[in-house]
């Protein structure tokens, strides 16, 4: 303290003082984690299985909404028409570029989540100037392979990972 | 603190006092001088108090009944309406509260928008007022969500979304919320939890906002600075206390109106169907005191700017004490601004009411240049009213127009501006 050149240069305290703020930020990061890390999903919440639907009862034209995850899950057997409207469409004028063949492997089956990609809500099926999927919220039109057409929406909707397991079942996850 | 030496009268007061001045703090609160010419706009700082602590009592009390969990929230509020002794009185005065205290405080910031109550030398009030104002929406939303209706489950799926158009951490944030993939019995846990804590937390600014008031003292209607105490000042009790409990009675008359004759009118009839994750309303609407914030968030056809756009609108109120740069507080003595007040009013109003309507056509319309005005009024019109305006001769005290004596321009405050309008 009494040479005021010392206390310019870095000497032994500045290097105790910057190691023990160092092993305070460690020691609280380490304490805080676990009290922010507990509100990420539990393990009883990610062993939630992957849901198989039966979809032999389905005639062209209808849909089916199913819970998986917590999250509804638009199954959509859609129509001649419907494909037809779906692959019609110019991918440069899509906010979203998707092809339909990408998001409809099996171009009779539309799967994917029933979340509009805006603010979460659930769209309503058959609806909207696209006549694929409109969401009552915000006001998002969707066509009729599940992509935004019009509205607040950034993107398509998403499709999950599915596969039929066999011709009469589509398993999701 | 210490406006004046106070020494308690007993002997045993004495002994306390030199322990835990919790007298001279009495004492400082009971004498306080207050202004003279405080109108009732300024009783609802008594107002909002009074509604804190309802909120407190009768949510404690709830809480004895209530159960978080998405199986049972439901039934349990029921349950509290029809079993438990006087339970839809308590859940109605809660839930009802919640709309006066949001009425009460639009008022208590509107009066100090147009009594220019956030300039120097009380910003640090106005940024304590505004971050309790956050608060208590975060409160009433969580508070929304416990009954476990349609609106709110889809309230809270909504709101919680608008975490998720942050870029790159937005979904995971999300999830960390939910504490799940969607909004369920995590999120309504956390939810409860959370809402149970933020009123105290509200408690704790509250003093501060109250403390930090009486470091320069109260705003007044002419909105200048007095000499305290003086001729221009009366203590606190009784003049102000009466004041404010007649203002807080008439304020109870409105409260039990709605308690008693339409506790539901302000409420929507969907959140008496349990929440339902595969099925969304026809129509989401927030509580209508969130609803002016809702227009914004929907008038912006980007789903990120949307949500800095209706955040901004809430922030650029911090702001405020620098953004507005006329040295005149109060709009009695600006007749410009106070036409561009009336303005705002209009436009919140127009705002609140097309958020409530659905964001397509017309509305969307409305609701674009009503959000484009908002911004305007604060980050243009405000800055250039401070060097355009013309304002009129500021009184020298607050008894001076009342009881004459010619103006003394050394003892005006030194703004030119102001002194040149005296002259």
């Amino acid at each position: 303290m009494s040479d005021q050149k010392d206390e310019k240069k870095t000497n032994r305290r500045d290097f105790l003082f910057t190691a023990t703020a160092a092993a305070g930020v460690v020691g609280v990061g380490a304490a805080v984690w676990p009290l922010v890390d507990q509100m990420n999903p539990d393990a009883s919440v990610k062993a939630l299985a992957s849901t198989e639907v039966d979809v032999s009862s389905m005639q062209p034209g209808q849909s089916l909404t199913v819970l998986w995850r917590g999250k509804p899950v638009f199954i959509k057997r859609r129509t001649d028409d419907e494909i037809k409207k779906a692959r019609a469409v110019d991918i440069n004028d899509l906010k979203h570029p998707e092809k339909d063949e990408d998001r409809a492997k099996n171009p009779e089956w539309l799967v994917m989540l029933g979340i509009c990609t805006h603010l979460g809500c659930v769209p309503l099926t058959d609806k909207g100037d696209y006549d694929g999927w409109f969401c009552p919220c915000h006001g998002s039109h969707y066509d009729t392979s599940g992509r935004i057409r019009k509205g607040p929406a950034p993107t398509n909707m998403e499709i999950p990972k599915y596969e039929f397991v066999n011709t009469n079942t589509i398993k999701i996850g | 603190m210490s406006d004046h030496e106070y020494t308690p009268s007993s002997k045993f007061g004495k002994w306390f006092n030199d322990r835990l001045p919790l007298l001279t703090l009495a004492n400082h609160l009971t004498d306080y001088p207050t202004p003279k010419n405080l109108n009732y706009w300024w009783t609802f700082g008594g107002i909002l108090t009074f509604c804190l602590i309802t909120q407190i009592v009768t949510g404690l009390v709830l809480a004895m009944h209530y159960i978080a969990h998405a199986d049972m929230a439901f039934s349990s509020v029921e349950h509290i309406m029809r079993d438990v002794n006087y339970g839809w009185l308590l859940r109605y005065v809660h839930a009802n509260g919640a709309s006066m205290f949001f009425l009460a405080v639009y008022i208590h910031i509107f009066r100090s928008l147009f009594y220019g109550s956030y300039k120097s030398p009380r910003e640090i009030i106005w940024i304590l007022g505004i971050i309790i104002y956050l608060l208590m929406m975060a409160a009433a939303f969580m508070g929304y969500v416990l009954p476990w209706g349609q609106m709110s489950f889809w309230g809270a799926t909504v709101i919680t979304n608008l975490f998720s158009a942050i870029p790159l951490v937005g979904e995971s944030i999300t999830t960390w919320l939910w504490g799940g993939y969607s909004v369920d019995n995590p999120t309504l846990t956390r939810f409860f939890t959370l809402h149970y804590l933020i009123p105290f937390l509200i408690l704790g600014l509250v003093v501060l906002h109250i403390w930090a008031l009486h470091v320069p003292g109260n705003n007044n209607p002419v909105g200048i600075d007095i000499k305290k105490p003086s001729k221009d000042t009366v203590p606190f009790h009784p003049y102000i206390v009466i004041k404010d409990a007649f203002a807080l009675l008439m304020f109870c008359i409105v409260f039990a109106l709605f308690v008693f004759y339409q506790p539901n009118i302000l409420g929507h009839a969907d959140n008496y169907i349990e929440a339902d994750p595969l099925v969304t309303p026809a129509h989401i609407v927030p509580e209508w005191y969130l609803l002016p914030f809702y227009a914004i968030l929907r008038s912006v056809p980007d789903k990120l700017m949307g949500v800095v756009a209706m955040l901004s609108a809430i922030l650029i109120l911090a702001a405020l004490p620098w953004l507005d740069t006329s040295k005149v507080r109060s709009a009695v003595f600006r007749p410009l601004f106070r036409q561009f007040y009336w303005i705002l009013v209009a436009d919140v109003l127009i705002l609140g009411y097309v958020g409530a309507m659905p964001a397509e056509g017309l509305y969307l319309l409305i609701a674009r240049v009503a959000t484009a005005y908002y911004f305007a009024h604060f980050l243009i019109i405000l800055p250039v009213l401070g060097w355009k305006e013309k304002t009129t001769p500021l009184p020298l005290s607050i008894t001076e127009p009342v009881l004459g004596g010619s103006p003394n321009l050394a003892a005006a405050r030194s703004d030119e501006k102001i002194e040149k309008s005296i002259k």
